[in-house]
């Protein structure tokens, strides 16, 4: 339970106020997590905050993009090459791709959504002949605003999956779609008996896109989400994160929308 | 044509013989890359519904330019300013890639739902749905939800 030393090899800034810092482990690495999971990092001397996975390297380092919106946050962000950062972890449940094999996918990621379902499609890369076609929706308040710019476009010009980005307030220097994320979603012909999906994003988002796969037909239980709560121990024990009976940091943050769509709209929880 | 119209999701809930009405009613259309569908201000005398490829709705504000509110796909209804009075179009088109689409004779259309009103009781009810759900996407913008936190509500 207590921080391992990480220290920071790389930082990308992604977009204003978010950047992906990459860590190795400065002696022995704690275990390999999986796309979905989450770790503690800590900032020495200010506190903790649970980051989802966004990369997983074969070295054994950890990518994480941390966006500022408060201390932690806005400390680990302008975080310098060469320091350390206090990591525990993995913790949480991830996406389950298992119970996905040779169906299309549809991921739908908004805002930071993006970050925690990067590994996920990283690993689909590797197991593409399992999964039929492959949807990746992204959305973004502007252009400005999409987290892994050059991977994304590398994703729509490799051929593998279908990537449709949008934006929700229009720029100058955007020639690409504009509107919401269930825009491209609601367009997208589905056989619901063999689609999952996959949602990362503002809460409401989720539930307005998982709204619009149930439409279609699909059951609940194959629409899976990452929720975010405020996860502190890690290992469902102080309760800080509790949405209903669930202990999002011990039964999530990958949940499906059958265990959790009653819960998320509700005011409060 | 009747294969292809019951193949979109407007008309699913038309019988062939309410398919075959619309299909005396409807063109199939093709728009180049760049060409302008709409002028805002202009009046109405057809709508469309998009089979492929994408536009923008766009309209003119004084220092920005011309600003794209929204862009449309395949499926997406295109003109709805031609549904309510004035009849004239509220926003701008323009096609950003070649479209194909099916274009309704506005004033032919409203006949033939006189004519039979179980035909334009469904074509309400598919239209209406397609209008919610662009209402609830235009809402869950105004949310403005990736943007940070207001300062009260910031996390660790």
């Amino acid at each position: 339970m207590l921080p391992v030393a990480y220290r920071v090899v790389e930082r990308a800034a992604q977009t204003r106020d978010a950047a992906t810092l990459r860590l190795q482990p400065d002696r022995a690495p704690l275990r390999r997590g999986r796309p979905g999971q989450f770790y503690m990092l800590y900032a020495r001397g200010i506190g903790e905050v649970p980051i989802s996975i966004s990369g997983i390297e074969d070295d054994g380092s950890l990518a994480f993009t941390i966006r500022d919106v408060g201390a932690v946050s806005r400390s680990l962000h302008s975080t310098r090459l060469g320091a350390l950062v206090g990591v525990r972890g993995p913790f949480g449940i991830g996406w389950d791709t298992s119970s996905a094999i040779g169906h299309d996918l549809v991921i739908v990621a908004g805002g930071l959504g993006l970050a925690p379902l990067r590994p996920l499609v990283l690993e689909l890369f590797g197991h593409r002949g399992d999964f039929g076609v492959i949807t990746v929706i992204v959305g973004a308040r502007g252009p400005s605003e999409f987290l892994f710019r050059d991977e994304l476009a590398a994703w729509a010009a490799g051929g593998d999956l279908r990537v449709e980005l949008t934006v929700d307030q229009p720029a100058a220097d955007w020639g690409g779609p504009v509107g919401f994320v269930t825009d491209p979603l609601a367009r997208l012909v589905l056989d619901p008996a063999t689609t999952t999906a996959f949602l990362c994003g503002p809460e409401p988002m989720m539930r307005f896109c998982a709204d619009l796969l149930l439409r279609d037909g699909l059951p609940a239980a194959r629409v899976q989400l990452s929720l975010e709560r405020n996860m502190q121990c890690g290992v469902g024990v102080c309760g800080h994160c509790q949405l209903g009976p669930l202990l999002v940091c011990r039964d999530g943050p990958v949940v499906t929308y059958a265990t959790a769509g009653d819960l998320v709209g509700v005011r409060e929880l | 044509m009747l294969d292809d119209l019951g193949a979109l999701p407007l008309f699913a809930g038309l019988d062939d013989a309410q398919r075959r009405v619309i299909g005396t009613v409807a063109l199939d259309v093709h728009f180049a890359a760049g060409r302008r569908m709409l002028f805002d201000g202009q009046e109405t005398r057809a709508w469309w519904l998009i089979r492929s490829g994408s536009v923008a709705l766009d309209t003119t504000v004084p220092g920005r330019g011309v600003v794209t509110v929204q862009t449309l796909g395949a499926g997406d209804v295109l003109g709805w300013s031609w549904f309510v009075p004035a009849q004239r179009w509220r926003f701008g088109a323009v096609t950003l890639e070649p479209v194909r689409a099916l274009e309704l004779d506005g004033a032919r259309l409203r006949a033939v739902c006189d004519a039979d009103p179980s035909l334009g009781y469904r074509l309400t009810q598919g239209l209406l749905e397609a209008a919610v759900h662009g209402l609830h996407s235009t809402r869950a913008r105004l949310l403005d939800l990736y943007a940070q936190p207001p300062d009260g509500r910031r996390a660790p």
